[in-house]
Formats: structure tokens, C-alpha cells, sequence
């Protein structure tokens, strides 16, 4: 680690003015992707703003809507009885990351800010259509990922929650990466009465993407048969020590199937 | 009074874990010297390229740094390189190539993670910013990680003054024997296989400290190793030139071996030098992407097997041809391994009456390669017992007939085998019986039926074995290349009032031998368990040892002691004599203790040391005061452990997931002296070897970067891959050694891959599948379903 100025403001547009003004300013949350890449010496910034005094976290659900301060944990999410009854599939992804630890310190807006293209929130943020919020302004899920580690986030600019509509059913299967479990493939499948969205996160190089020929499908025929014969093209699909691209588009298809029959 | 038994076959709780469950554990990094300094190593980036330069101008300068080492300011002190502890002789005679191995490059760097230069600065975290400031000045030449690229004609050359890449082109047995039970069987079977590299990551990563005592001159250095005493000999006598008596080596707790830590690295040197140099303690810790990148690997042998069978199964020849990775360097136990560990194995359990194997060992631009749990004998019983599955599905035997039929019956032991090895006992019948009972074999179509009604494929696979370990007979490795003897060393220390500490030169990092020799020494000396302390790993404290490694620690180190305990109570005996007025010959000692034959006359060991050490009424003519003595034990023989393991797997034939859902061993590791002990070390060893049959792998892409060099990337076996281990033993004695112990620090790694694969295999034999290399991934496994699924599809 290189040395840094630590700041933990209390107000949002302290924070905010630090990170505004200096480029090489950069928002600390839980700490369980940025930590490592400062052991690594993979960053040097000049400032690190903690943001956990500004009150960023905590769960509102209400009959059509959950909303997730950007500071609540994975844990909180996973153990939150309201967010479970709402939308399971989100309560299920949040589960699954990582192990208690990462789940008891790595945060919702961490982990959209970071956009890794095999985290699992993305998944779900996209697949339920859900807006981001930050400290100047609302953006929707299809206008937020902007490709593998890039989002429509300016500098400086902080998440300060994510709302997600109440969908009808939802479901979020991951194969996970033998060696790190993160997503290899994660599927999140969100069905509205207007109809079903799904995102694929892990498995493409320019990060979660919706499956559009899925979606159709699903829309009309809510069922895993209806999906059984939609190939996934490998083009445009990561390949590496673990799964090469036509293995993942095998993926995209088996995961997509168990999470329509896990739909709840 | 309610006495517990807590002699040898006790399961007595672990007296170290309270330590360690505490959090109270000693460690070599949580050792501080006062004036400390910290060293970070530079290491290439480069697989293979020229070192033209080194600028370190900048970092010299840099805050905090108090110096900077190449390899050109070492150079006058002319220290040796880092030794080789074998020596291998190829089919000609000549000795195998042995190239220069530099505590820092010079001339070269011929791996990614080779050393370059030392930077030492106050702090840990000024180190590593002014090694970042060394401006190295590469020629990247092009580079080979794969065996088979390192003996293709134009190859890239490792070291070019040996002008190609062969350390060795080694043989054993007869060929031409070989050749003419091929020449008239009646039915051949041939299989290529490969055994995976493995990096081993024993949960603490490698440190080293050292220290120099200007007064005194003498040199301290703490280090995470398994031996300590040879640590010592080959940095003092071979690289820095220090003398023994100027040299302590301690290797404090030690968080897990596997192998990796036996061996004599360059950081320990590079530290040792450095203190005297700077006359400051000088601390390096590994973090653990250099630990992938410096600890020596594991495995790495790519192999053709081929069996000679006459027309009822019986095995008339085998003949094997591997190549064997040593990586850039040789390290300590290199050539010994894929040689006298592993060829020598090639009989295995079975009466093959005549073996051929040649081993072409290469270099390449890789990790060294060296010992790693099992160390030659998983590779062997890998080849082998795969072999085993191949024959019975290219021939149509029934697997466990095949493997009966060819068993060393127990009734042929001593048994010599064609390649160098007398087993001395075992009963392969007996450990098969007890294994295939307690898996329920004769259930398994039934369990194979109800899983395919879940979508599931289920498989079985079995796997018998021996191994040979207890290493060694100094006199046998001398002949086969060892530059050491491989004897043990015992102090036992009986107290003035009876309680006692025994010395050992083998050395503790998780086996529980504070624990198992306690209770050796106890049950032997007749006295409480909890009277009894073992001290390792000082080689001040200590006379001389030769560590652990090569399940060797209780019957070689377990043997020196109950030497050292036949001289105390030979000894006891005379004092007992003395006290009691009788003759020594008819002093028996039994339960701690000295009685008068035919008499109600005793004394207990406690009064006997007593009067040893306060020898008021003592016949101090005849012998010396004190009761304090010291055995040196050379093994006769290897032990041979061996047994059965069986394993059973569900694919999931959508993603080629396995799932191993049942697993048994039954093992014979002689007699058992604490069975929690025991079936902990087995359950360890099987897990490392699920781990390398379903999920571990070194990768080096085709440029010899490692690709697998972080826990993002290299797959360990965590708890939730692993099954409940069913673990069973089945005892034959080992017949040399006073305690009929064989060993059991490494049977689990080596019965258990084949056992998986060959679970593996079977619950993918509708596909037409023969052999599957490991790791057997998801995707590897997808891939043979997804062809096979193509093909019936096509039919
Ligand atoms: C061992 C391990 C396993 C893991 N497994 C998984 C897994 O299976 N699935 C998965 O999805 N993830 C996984 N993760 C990642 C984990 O979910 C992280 O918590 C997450 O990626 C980052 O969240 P964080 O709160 O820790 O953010 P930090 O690491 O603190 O920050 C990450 C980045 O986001 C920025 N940032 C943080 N908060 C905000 C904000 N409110 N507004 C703007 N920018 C912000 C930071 O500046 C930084 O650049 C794993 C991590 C580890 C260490």
C-alpha cells in the first residue's frame, strides 16, 4: 500500500467535494475489492474517503419498490426478511457472494461502482430494471453499465442507493468460478407483468448484458422449455483458464433454465 | 482413582492445538528482533531473458532504504550457489547436468519469480517502494514452460552452458526382459497420461530471519522449515561457509509443510548473508503471489504406460517412459523424485515380474519442481492404477478381479520387486476386503440406478497401493545418489523427579507430533502423558536431525527414541541394581517400573533419576550421574504403507460438475499410535489428492508466464468440495524397525487421485470415455459429455 490521506466525512457533499476536486481521490465502501488492489500497489491514490459515517445504509421496502442504501452490506441484504419476501432472487444473490467476511463488510454500491464483469449484483440491477441514485442524479440500469469496470459514474460522484421495482417472480443462479466464486456465469431472471427481463453477468467481455432472445421467450412462455432451444452465441464471451467461450454459452442456457424453475 | 489410557492407541487430544486454537502460535513472522530490518526481494517478470543491467541509483536513494544486493556485490564474497541434495546418473554414467543456481540471477533470469535483487530498508512498506525503483535492463529471449517443448528439437536452452535442456536421461530395470514379455503376450495395453503441476500453499507463506551477533560472530536464522539441521549444513557448509558452532537455525511453529519447506531457499541465505553484512537483523516474508512464483512446485510429469498381459490378466511386463519437470533450478530433493521415489513404486501392489522405466528429466522455464505430499509415489500409484481401469475396460476383466488376481499375496513377504524395493509386509487383500465392505460396493448399481433418476451419473472408482517411506537407509540412498544420510537423532531427558523432554530432529508444522511421541515416550517410559514435553526445531537444543518429510518423523525419528529410552532403562536398571542390592540381570522394568525379579523389591523411574542426578547412594564407580540420553537410528529399510481407496462421484451431466459424495480409505500404516492423529493425516492427504484430481492446476501459457498465480485463479480445495472420509486401518507390522510403525503423513495424497478419476471415468463410461487427465474440471468434463452427446446424436 502506498501512503494516502484518509478522510471520514459526515455530510455527502463533503465527501463528494474532496472526491470532486481531486482526481486521484477515491471512495472507500467496504473495502473488499479496493483493499486488495491498494496491497497490491495496483492504486495510489492521494485521498481515501471512507464513506460509512454518511449514513448510506439501510433497507426500505414498500408494496412496489426495495430500496438499498449504497452502504448496506451483503449480509444485510442476505438476511433481510423484507428484501427475501419482495424480490427472493435478490436476497439469494447476496447470499452467495464471496464468504462471511466479504459478506459482512462488501457493500451493494461497491460493488455497482466497481462493476466487475463477474459480480452478481449487476445481474440483478439490471434484470429488475432498477435506478441507481447518486448524490446529483438518477440513472437507469440499461443507461448504467457501460462495459466491463465502467459505468455511467462521473468523477467524483458517489451512489447513495439503488431502488428495484417489485417484480412478480425472480431468480438468481450462479456458476461460480471454481477458484475465486465469482460468477463464471450468473443468470438473474426477473418476471413483471409486463414482462421478463434477463441478465447475464460473468460470462461476456463487456460486462452484465440482457438476453434479449431470452426475454422474448420468457415473456410469452414463462417456462424452461421455452428457452431450451435458444442457442446462446460464444461470440463476444470470455474464455480463460476455466471455461472457455462455448462452455459459457452452455452455461448461459443451463443456468437461464434452473432459474426459470426457480422463479419464486 | 479413574485412570484414562492415553499409551499408544490412545486418541489423546492434540497438547499443541490448545496454542494453536488460541491464537498462541509461534510463528516465524511473528518473531521481531530489536534493530530489525526488512528485506523485499525483486523478482523477474520475465519467463527467460538476458540481465544486461541493473540501475539501483534510484532506489538506493529512495526514503528509509539501507541497501541494495545484486548478485555483482555478493560476488566477491564468493558464496557458494544453492546446492542439490542427489545426485542422478542417466543411462551412460554420466552425472546429471547440475547448473549454477545463484542466490540472485546473474548473466540470466529463467523463470518469472527468479530473484534479481535485495532491497533493505526500515520498514516493510519503504522496501517494497524503492524495489519498485530498480531499473532492470531485460533482453527477453524466448522461453518453455511444457515438457514436451523442452526436448523438442530448437528448443529454447535453460542453461546454455549444458546446451540442452536434460538434467538427466535416467533407467531402472530390465529391458530386456521387458521387451521379450512383450514379444510373446498375448494382449497389450497402452496409456498416456500426464501428471498435474501443483503449487503446494501451505496456509502460512515462507520467512526467514536472520541475525548476527558481532561479538560473538555467530549467525541466528529463523526460517520456516521442516529441517532445521540440514538447513544449517547445506547454507553453512555449502553457500555461506559458516561453521556449524557459528550458525543456530530455528524453525519455530511452521504453519503447514507439504514438502515445500524442506528445502534450502535462496531468501534464507540471501538473509542470513545480509545481517552480516548490515550487522542488523534482516526480515523476509513471502506474501502470496510470491510464494506461487518461489515456493518449488509439485508433480509435472507427462507419461506413457504400457502393460504386457497374458490371456487371463496376468501381468507379464510394464514399461514406462516419463519426462519429469525440474523447473529452472534443481532444487534440494529434485532428481530424487521422479528417480528413487517414483520409478521405483512402479510395481506397486502387483506381482509384474519384470518393470522398465526411463525418466528424462528437463529443464524449463518454470518454479522448481520438487517434493510435494507423497512426492513421486502419488505419480506412480496415478500411472499405475489408472493403468489398472484401462486394462480392465480395453480387456474386459472385471477391475477389482484384475487387481486381485496380480496382488502380492501376503504370504510372499519379504517381497523383492523388479525395481529396487523389498516390501517387508503388507496384505493388499485384506485392506481391499475392508474397503469395498465399507463403501457397500456390491450396492453400487443401485445407488448408480437411483442417481440417474435425479439426472445424475454416478460413478465408482478404486485405487490400491503401497508406497515407500520412513526414508531412509543411509548406506541404500548413498548408492542411489544422496549426498546425506537419512538417520534420526533422539535426546531423552529424564528429570531429576521423573517428568522428561525428548529432543527430536524430525520437525512439527501440523502433524501432532508433540503429541504422538508424548505418548510414544509415556507408554514406553511407563509414566503420565501429560510428564512428557517434546522440543523441535533448534539446532541449538537439538544434536542433530534430518527434519520430517517422507512420512519418516515416528519411524526413524520414533525409532532413535525408543533407542534413546533402551539406554535410560539399561541404565536404570544398574542404578536400580544398586539400590536394591540385586544383580543387574535380574532388574525387569515394566509400568514405569525396576523391580527385583521374584521379589515384591521396586523403584519407579522418579526415584531412580533421582538418585541419578543426587547420587549420594549411587555406584558412581561404574557409572556417571544423570539419566539423559541420545540415539542416532539408521533405518534398515523404506516402510510400506499401502491400502485401498475408493471413491464415489455424481456428475452433473448439464455442466460437468462432480460432486465426490463418498469416499473410503482403508490404509495400513503399521501399528497406529494415536488413531485421531492417524485418520486426521489421512484425511488431510485425501483431500489434497481430491484436490488434484478434480480442481488444482499450475498453468503456464505457451510463454511460460504462470497463469494460475493467485487464489483468483489457482483452484483450492475448500471444505465444501470435499466429502466425509470414511477413514479404516488394517495393520501389518513393519518388521524392521522396534515399532512396527510404517507411517501415514502421505497416503491419502498418494492413494487417492486415481481412485477419484477412476470414480470419474466410470460415471462417464456411456460416453466412450478411456482416460481423463486431472484436474477433471467442469469444463474438461462438459466437453467429453458435449462430444459424446454430438456423436450419439450423429449414430
Ligand atoms: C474473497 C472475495 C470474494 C468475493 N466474491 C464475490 C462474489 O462472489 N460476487 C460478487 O459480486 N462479488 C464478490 N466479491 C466482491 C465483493 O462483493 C465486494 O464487496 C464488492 O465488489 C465491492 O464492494 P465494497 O463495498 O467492498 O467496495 P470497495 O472495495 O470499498 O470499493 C470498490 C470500488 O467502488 C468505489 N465505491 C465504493 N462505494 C461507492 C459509492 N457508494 N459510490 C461510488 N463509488 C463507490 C470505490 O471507490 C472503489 O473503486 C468478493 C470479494 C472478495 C474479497
Amino acid at each position: 500500500m502506498y501512503d494516502f490521506t484518509y478522510e471520514k466525512p459526515t455530510e455527502i457533499a463533503s465527501a463528494t467535494a474532496i472526491l470532486g476536486k481531486d482526481d486521484e481521490a477515491k471512495a472507500l465502501a467496504g473495502g473488499q475489492t479496493f483493499i486488495p488492489v491498494l496491497k497490491q500497489r495496483l492504486n495510489k491514490p492521494t485521498v481515501v474517503v471512507d464513506l460509512a459515517k454518511l449514513g448510506l445504509s439501510g433497507i426500505t421496502v414498500t408494496p412496489t419498490t426495495v430500496t438499498i442504501g449504497a452502504m448496506t452490506t451483503h449480509a444485510a441484504v442476505a438476511d433481510s426478511a423484507e428484501v427475501a419476501h419482495a424480490i427472493p432472487g435478490l436476497a439469494h444473490l447476496a447470499s452467495m457472494i464471496g464468504d462471511w467476511q466479504v459478506r459482512h463488510r462488501g457493500t451493494i454500491g461497491g460493488s455497482l461502482a466497481n462493476n466487475d464483469p463477474s459480480a452478481c449484483y449487476p445481474a440483478a440491477v439490471l434484470a429488475l430494471g432498477a435506478t441507481i441514485t447518486t448524490d446529483r442524479r438518477s440513472i437507469s440500469a440499461d443507461d448504467y453499465f457501460q462495459g466491463m469496470f465502467t459505468t455511467a459514474l462521473e468523477q467524483g460522484e458517489l451512489i447513495t442507493s439503488v431502488t428495484f421495482p417489485v417484480p412478480v417472480a425472480s431468480s438468481y443462479l450462479k456458476f461460480k468460478n471454481p477458484a475465486s466464486r465469482y460468477a463464471m456465469v450468473g443468470v438473474f431472471i426477473a418476471k413483471f407483468d409486463t414482462g421478463v427481463r434477463v441478465a447475464v453477468t460473468g460470462a461476456s467481455q463487456s460486462g452484465v448484458f440482457r438476453h434479449t432472445a431470452f426475454e422474448a421467450a420468457l415473456s410469452t412462455n414463462f417456462t424452461a422449455d421455452a428457452i431450451a432451444k435458444i442457442a446462446t452465441p460464444a461470440d463476444g464471451l470470455n474464455s480463460d483458464i476455466h471455461a472457455s467461450a462455448d462452455y459459457r454459452a452452455h452455461l448461459i442456457g443451463v443456468m437461464a433454465r434452473r432459474a426459470v424453475a426457480a422463479a419464486k | 482413582m479413574n485412570v484414562m489410557f492415553e499409551g499408544i492407541g490412545a486418541s489423546m487430544r492434540r497438547k499443541e492445538d490448545l496454542r494453536f486454537i488460541n491464537g498462541h502460535g509461534h510463528y516465524t513472522d511473528d518473531i521481531n528482533r530489536p534493530g530489525q530490518l526488512y528485506a523485499i526481494i525483486r523478482r523477474s517478470d520475465r519467463p527467460h531473458a538476458k540481465l544486461l543491467g541493473i540501475d539501483t541509483k534510484a532506489a538506493k536513494a529512495a526514503p528509509g532504504v539501507i541497501a541494495v544486493y545484486t548478485h555483482a556485490d555478493m560476488a566477491p564474497d564468493n558464496l557458494g550457489g544453492i546446492p542439490c541434495g542427489w545426485q542422478i546418473h542417466s543411462k551412460d554414467g554420466s552425472p546429471m547436468a547440475e547448473p549454477a543456481h545463484p542466490i540472485l540471477a546473474t548473466g540470466k533470469v529463467r523463470h518469472v519469480g527468479d530473484p534479481v535483487a535485495v532491497v533493505i530498508a526500515e520498514t516493510r512498506a519503504q522496501a517494497k517502494t524503492a524495489a519498485e525503483l530498480l531499473e532492470i535492463d531485460y533482453e527477453d529471449l524466448p522461453a518453455i514452460a511444457a515438457v514436451t517443448d523442452a526436448i523438442a528439437p530448437g528448443a529454447p536452452v535453460v542453461h546454455d552452458e549444458i546446451g540442452s535442456n536434460t538434467c538427466f536421461d535416467w533407467h531402472i530395470g530390465d529391458k530386456d526382459m521387458v521387451d521379450a514379455a512383450f514379444a510373446r503376450a498375448a494382449q497389450t495395453v497402452k496409456l498416456d497420461l500426464t501428471n498435474n503441476r501443483l503449487v503446494p500453499n501451505a496456509m502460512e507463506t515462507r520467512c526467514a530471519i536472520g541475525e548476527y551477533d558481532a561479538m560473538s560472530g555467530d549467525y541466528t536464522l529463523y526460517t520456516t522449515s521442516q529441517n532445521p539441521h540440514v538447513i544449517r549444513l547445506l547454507m553453512g557448509a555449502f553457500v555461506l561457509h559458516l561453521p556449524e558452532h557459528r550458525l543456530r537455525v530455528v524453525a519455530p511453529d511452521v504453519g503447514g509443510g507439504f514438502g515445500s519447506k524442506i528445502y534450502h531457499y535462496a531468501e534464507e541465505a540471501l538473509v542470513t548473508w545480509c545481517a552480516g553484512k548490515l550487522k542488523r537483523p534482516v526480515k523476509w516474508t513471502a506474501d502470496r503471489s510470491e510464494a506461487f512464483m518461489s515456493d518449488a512446485h509439485g508433480r509435472d510429469h507427462v507419461s506413457t504406460a504400457e502393460m504386457a498381459l497374458d490371456a487371463d490378466g496376468t501381468f507379464l511386463a510394464l514399461r514406462v517412459a516419463t519426462i519429469a519437470n525440474m523447473g529452472a533450478y534443481l532444487s534440494t530433493f529434485a532428481p530424487a523424485v521422479p528417480t528413487y521415489l517414483y520409478a521405483t513404486l512402479l510395481a506397486g501392489v502387483y506381482k509384474t515380474p519384470a518393470v522398465y522405466a526411463e525418466v528424462h528429466a528437463v529443464f524449463t522455464n518454470t518454479v522448481p519442481v520438487d517434493a510435494y505430499r507423497g512426492a513421486g509415489r502419488p505419480e506412480a500409484t496415478f500411472l499405475l492404477e489408472r493403468l489398472m481401469d484401462v486394462i480392465a475396460h480395453d480387456t474386459g476383466h472385471d477391475r477389482v478381479e484384475l487387481r486381485r488376481r496380480n496382488f502380492i499375496p501376503a504370504d510372499a513377504f519379504p517381497y523383492q520387486t523388479p525395481v529396487a524395493l523389498q516390501y517387508d509386509s503388507g496384505d493388499y487383500q485384506t485392506t481391499l476386503n475392508k474397503a469395498l465392505a465399507n463403501i457397500a460396493w456390491d450396492d453400487f448399481p443401485a445407488r448408480r440406478a437411483e442417481a440417474a433418476g435425479r439426472g445424475k451419473l454416478r460413478g465408482i472408482g478404486i485405487s490400491t497401493y503401497v508406497e515407500a517411506c520412513g526414508i531412509a537407509p543411509s548406506k541404500l540412498v548413498g548408492q542411489l545418489g544422496a549426498r546425506a544420510g537419512l538417520y534420526e537423532v533422539a535426546n531423552i531427558r529424564v528429570h531429576p523427579t521423573g517428568s522428561v523432554t525428548v529432543f527430536t530432529g524430525t520437525h512439527s508444522h501440523g502433524q501432532g507430533h508433540e503429541t504422538t511421541f508424548a505418548q510414544l515416550v509415556a507408554d514406553q517410559l511407563g509414566i503420565p502423558f501429560a510428564n512428557v514435553d517434546v522440543v523441535h526445531g533448534d539446532t541449538n537444543k537439538i544434536p542433530f536431525g534430518m527434519g520430517t518429510y517422507g512420512s519418516r518423523s515416528l519411524a526413524v525419528g520414533g525409532s532413535a527414541m525408543v533407542k534413546a529410552m533402551d539406554k535410560i532403562i539399561a541404565k536404570g536398571k544398574k542404578i536400580a541394581a544398586h539400590l536394591m542390592e540385586a544383580s543387574v540381570e535380574d532388574i525387569e522394568f515394566a509400568n514405569g517400573e525396576f523391580s527385583v525379579a521374584g521379589t515384591d523389591k521396586k523403584k519407579t523411574i522418579g526415584e531412580i533419576a533421582l538418585t541419578a542426578y543426587v547420587p549420594h547412594n549411587y555406584p558412581i564407580d561404574e557409572i556417571e550421574p544423570g539419566l539423559d540420553e541420545t540415539a542416532f537410528y539408521d533405518p534398515k529399510n523404506f516402510t510400506f504403507p499401502g491400502g485401498c481407496h475408493i471413491c464415489e462421484v455424481e456428475i452433473d451431466p448439464e455442466t460437468g460438475v462432480t460432486s465426490v459424495v463418498n469416499f473410503v480409505a482403508v490404509d495400513d500404516v503399521g501399528r497406529v499410535i494415536n488413531p485421531m492423529i492417524v485418520e486426521g493425516q489421512v484425511q488431510g492427504g485425501v483431500a489434497q489428492g481430491i484436490g488434484q484430481a478434480l480442481l488444482e492446476a499450475a498453468i503456464y501459457d505457451d510463454q511460460a508466464q504462470l497463469v494460475s498465480g493467485s487464489f483468483m485463479d489457482y483452484t483450492m480445495p475448500r471444505a465444501d468440495d470435499l466429502p466425509n472420509i470414511l477413514v479404516g486401518t488394517e495393520t501389518t507390522l513393519c518388521t524392521h524397525n522396534p515399532l512396527g510403525v510404517k507411517g501415514c503423513g502421505e497416503v491419502g495424497a498418494i492413494g487417492s487421485p486415481p481412485a477419484v478419476i477412476n470414480a470419474v471415468v466410470d460415471a462417464l463410461r456411456d460416453y466412450g470415455v478411456r482416460h481423463i487427465d486431472m484436474p477433471a474440471s467442469p469444463q474438461k468434463i462438459w466437453a467429453i459429455i458435449n462430444a459424446g452427446a454430438q456423436k450419439m446424436a450423429a449414430e
